[in-house]
């Protein structure tokens, strides 16, 4: 029979069920790959329940470095007996199953072409142990223990790692280590060790940190200067308030004092979360509220008004699969439009995009300097899968240098030496106006904002030419928008090429995979990644220098794809759909299949002659 | 309403308060609503009170929802700034800007439909938080500016101008208030400005949550017989239980009261309420017997007025989120950015996850 041989380069699956303690051991085991010098990267495929669902943990190896999910099993560790069928079936020929054996099972639930290692886990922890809720706990350390023999991962990483965490708690630091090596033993004693797959100790780490991008979004808060959060629970944004709350707790209480330098609110629904980050932001203090898909829409009426009034708002929108609740606890991309144009009448927002937990702290603290310089609500439009699992990345940066933009806000002394205040005049053609704060000054500078039309002054108005000239300014503001965003990135081709492939958010590391597999196979994309909206001028130049552009995404309706077409008044035949919307984080496999599929058609039917056809024919 | 313009000028005579302005300083725009209207005596109620009270007008932020009352901060402090929010949502915002600036008053104007209606939650949720506030809402049982729907707080059994009589039980907004914990509750009518002064002047100095609920009848609307919320039936059925006088501890107290009819609550300002009793026996400090009070007149149709309830014990959300005494929007980089250095140890800290 096959044997699956790989040294570090493997996917391993741990289907476990929900509230047994399972992810932590899991994540144990991923975190002793990572000190052993080798890149995983593992996600957690979890219910929209607390207790008894199946939930499942899927790391990935691979010491060259790829971070998106590959595609297929070859290794499972199957701890639930409900997905059992399934899980099985999903084991590549030739991969290793391996399973609690205490209880026989028919033959008929085993493949012939996979390799299965049974050990009786429920015997060993009974006989170990006689407290059910330590049964139940240290069964997960039993197997990590037998996975490190089995996969040759080093015993002294674990020890490192459990030291770390039982800091000063040597009765726990010792029962974890004993149930470790039970595993360890058994394994050793009773198993084929090592297995075809394993993991060699190597140098891909470097300097990288693994963190989730929710801790890394609210650390993003916290260095750009957030002091006002205002939120309510939704999966799966909620760890983003808790770890602003755990940042804040950390570095901003004030050793003098003892009072805090924020404020976070718990607020009773998203209408009221918005309202008092918009509040926050109309008196001059940054402010942002994290939430997911419902939650925007909850919110749209105040984005409408953050827009037309022109306060500074930060969301953090950490998408799930919708529409409705949908698949609360699945990941998508599929808020693109519902964010870019959020709230009734001609609304467009600033949208940020970012890869990986490095960069939802950098476009998170971004995003609080350019809701302030621009006055607009922005977004940060992470996901689930970049949100709620930890990821290998480069460190945070922090430049010691770098000052908050606080954008156009007028000071006393400027209304004082009698500078004329136009609330919502464009003074200095970039559409942007001035703002004071209320408080300033005892005579100057006061306005009333509102949500209704106004004139220059902020005075009301329902002139259609006040309208018209506020409306235009947005417009002209939205532009100087596209500026300031973060620019795309482009990777060019190995050679000259007419194809073209944009992607974004957590698409990035499926795709970079794809491109190495697609140049291997002779199939040359220039790729842009796109990082923001509105868009740069780049993208329209890299529409325009290919003759095909694919849009990568994870919704169904093509959503970026929408936007590109609807706002850069692209041909929509150039822009080829690639979709992935089952919930699970995209694939290299996916895009590789997909866009070879198309390449390959194309040789049969180019597009280019079916569109000059078209043309031809329309002409003639 | 008026078209003319108000003069600019004021009279030379005009008296100027301890920090310079006259009464003519916090006005604001001319109103725009119905000739009458109740919601304009509360504005010149509001006016009067900050003037009494030495508050420079722009020391002070006033936010509204929508409806006729939630215009009416145009109208009133033209040197303060306001906002006009969305429909319902002055309380969140309100809460917003006050964490952002513990320093400034902050007044949220609402009507009934605004409050009780789409802002239901709201209003119940800034009085459960304490947001150091003057939360007037202006009570005319009715949808002035879409021409004459009932609203939440219209009484049953009551009459819309076309006829119709409105079957659905009221909300009780100050019944409300009392129960989530708002730490100051009056109930005043707009045509009492005598009784209104003082008590806005009372909730500027509370320290914590304070709500007025001021009937505010609809002159356009529901100023009609078979209304409970017009002028004739709310002057016929007032039961005020007591009237109050805000003094500051230093000025001379002249009148003589029985003992036992005055009550002394010393406000968050430094400033001292006292109370004369109207009702025997009426403890405007119990919390529990101010619902009961109350209640039990609602159902005889009575109108209940005055402070009907205050904890001179009051705290504030800043006091609940230890927020610093330096308002949030005035912290800079250096008191809010931790740095390059303390980034370098938590990289190093997740670094292979620790």
């Amino acid at each position: 029979m096959k044997r699956i041989e790989a040294v570090n380069d493997f996917v391993i699956k741990f289907a476990n069920v929900n509230g047994s303690g399972s992810s932590s051991a899991n994540e144990l085991f991923a975190k002793a790959i990572l000190r052993m010098g080798v890149p995983v990267s593992p996600r957690n495929i979890f219910p929209s329940n607390i207790q008894g669902l199946p939930t499942w943990y899927e790391a990935r190896v691979c010491e060259k470095g790829y971070r998106g999910r590959r595609g297929g099993v070859d290794m499972l560790v199957a701890m639930n007996p409900q997905t059992w069928d399934a899980d099985v079936a999903e084991l590549e020929p030739g991969g290793y199953l391996f399973y609690d054996n205490t209880r026989p099972l028919p033959p008929s639930k085993f493949r012939t072409d996979i390799h299965v290692i049974g050990m009786p886990l429920t015997d060993i922890c009974n006989a170990a142990y006689a407290d059910p809720r330590q049964r139940q706990l240290f069964k997960n350390i039993i197997y990590v223990g037998a996975l490190s023999v089995l996969l040759e991962v080093d015993a002294e990483a674990f020890e490192v790692l459990f030291a770390a965490q039982y800091k000063g708690k040597e009765k726990l630091f010792d029962s974890n280590m004993r149930a470790l090596h039970l595993g360890r033993d058994f394994a050793r004693e009773h198993l084929d060790a090592p297995l075809g797959i394993r993991v060699r100790r190597a140098d891909m780490v470097g300097e990288k940190i693994f963190v989730d991008g929710n801790s890394a979004a609210a650390l993003g808060c916290v260095y750009g200067g957030a002091t006002v959060a205002a939120w309510y629970p939704i999966t799966p944004s909620s760890s983003v308030a808790e770890a602003f709350q755990k940042y804040c707790a950390r570095y901003r209480v004030d050793p003098a004092t003892g009072q805090n330098k924020f404020a976070i609110v718990q607020a009773e629904d998203e209408l009221a979360s918005i309202g008092i980050v918009v509040g926050a932001g109309w008196n001059g203090a940054r402010a942002f509220t994290a939430t997911s898909g419902p939650g925007v829409s909850l919110m749209t009426e105040f984005i409408g008004l953050a827009y037309f009034a022109e306060i500074p708002v930060t969301i953090i929108n950490v998408q799930r699969g919708g529409p409705s609740t949908g698949m609360p606890t699945r990941t998508q991309q599929a808020d693109i439009l519902s964010c870019a144009y959020a709230s009734h009448g001609d609304t467009k927002h600033v949208l940020l995009f970012p890869e990986d937990p490095h960069e939802c702290f950098e476009h998170a603290a971004a995003a609080l300097d350019l809701a302030d310089r621009l006055q607009t609500p922005v977004f940060v439009m992470t996901d689930l899968d970049i949100g709620m699992n930890q990821r290998l990345c480069e460190p945070f940066e922090w430049r010691e240098a770098h000052e908050y933009d606080r954008g156009k806000v007028m000071t006393a002394e400027d209304l004082e030496a009698g500078k004329d205040f136009g609330r919502y005049k464009d003074v200095d053609g970039d559409g942007i106006a001035w703002r004071t704060l209320p408080g300033t000054h005892p005579t100057r500078g006061s306005y009333f904002t509102r949500g209704t039309t106004r004139d220059a002054y902020a005075r009301y108005s329902e002139r259609g030419s006040d309208y018209v000239y506020n409306a235009q300014r947005l417009l002209t503001k939205f532009k100087t928008a596209a500026g300031l965003v973060p620019q795309p990135v482009l990777r060019e081709a190995a050679r000259k090429t007419r194809l073209g492939v944009i992607y974004f958010g957590s698409t990035s590391p499926a795709m970079y995979e794809a491109l190495d597999v697609l140049n291997d196979a002779g199939i040359h994309l220039d790729a842009l990644r796109l990082r923001a909206f509105p868009f740069p001028q780049v993208v329209e130049q890299f529409l325009s220098d290919h003759d095909e552009v694919f849009v990568v995404e994870q919704n169904r309706d093509a959503q970026m794809r929408s936007l590109l077409v609807n706002e850069l008044d692209v041909d929509p035949a150039r822009l080829v759909r690639v979709l992935h919307f089952d919930g699970t984080p995209i694939t290299a496999r996916f895009i590789t299949h997909a866009i070879t599929q198309h390449v390959h058609a194309e040789v049969v039917t180019p597009q280019r002659k079916v569109r000059n056809r078209k043309l031809r024919e329309r002409n003639a | 309403m008026t078209y003319l313009a108000k003069p600019r000028l004021h009279h030379p005579s005009l008296t100027v308060n301890k920090v310079g302005y006259t009464r003519r300083d916090y006005e604001g725009k001319i109103s725009t609503l119905c000739a009458g209207c109740g919601h304009d005596s509360i504005s010149a109620a509001i006016i009067q009170a900050c003037w009494e009270l030495d508050i420079e007008p722009h020391r002070v932020a006033k936010l509204s929802g929508i409806g006729c009352s939630s215009k009416t901060p145009d109208y009133f402090l033209g040197a303060s700034h306001g906002f006009n929010t969305v429909h319902g949502r002055m309380p969140s915002v309100l809460t917003g800007a006050n964490l952002a600036n513990r320093e400034l008053l902050y007044l949220g104007i609402s009507g009934d439909g605004d409050s009780a209606s789409i802002g239901l939650g709201q209003f119940a949720h800034a009085m459960r938080r304490g947001v150091r506030m003057v939360y007037i809402v202006e009570d005319n049982g009715v949808y002035g500016l879409t021409k004459g729907q009932f609203s939440a707080t219209a009484d049953r059994g009551s009459k819309s101008k076309k006829g119709a009589i409105n079957s659905d039980s009221p909300v009780d907004l100050i019944g409300m208030a009392l129960q989530l914990g708002a730490t100051y509750v009056a109930r005043g009518f707009s045509g009492d400005k005598a009784q209104l002064v003082p008590l806005i002047k009372g909730a500027i100095g509370h320290g914590g949550a304070a709500f007025i609920d001021v009937i505010s009848p609809c002159i356009a609307f529901n100023n009609h017989a078979g209304s409970t919320k017009c002028y004739d039936y709310v002057r016929e059925h007032n039961e005020a239980v007591n009237r109050i006088d805000v003094i500051t501890p230093r000025s001379e107290i002249t009148t003589d009261y029985a003992p036992g009819d005055v009550m002394d609550v010393l406000q968050h300002d430094g400033r001292m309420l006292r109370l004369r009793k109207l009702h025997d026996g009426y403890d405007p400090t119990n919390r529990l017997a101010a619902m009961n009070h109350v209640q039990t007149h609602q159902a005889h149709g009575e109108v209940v007025t005055g402070l009907l309830y205050v904890d001179t014990d009051a705290s504030d959300l800043h006091e609940a989120l230890n927020t610093s005494t330096a308002p949030l929007n005035t912290l800079g980089r250096q008191e809010l950015c931790p740095g390059a250095r303390e980034l370098a140890k938590l990289n190093a800290a997740l670094h292979c996850g620790g």
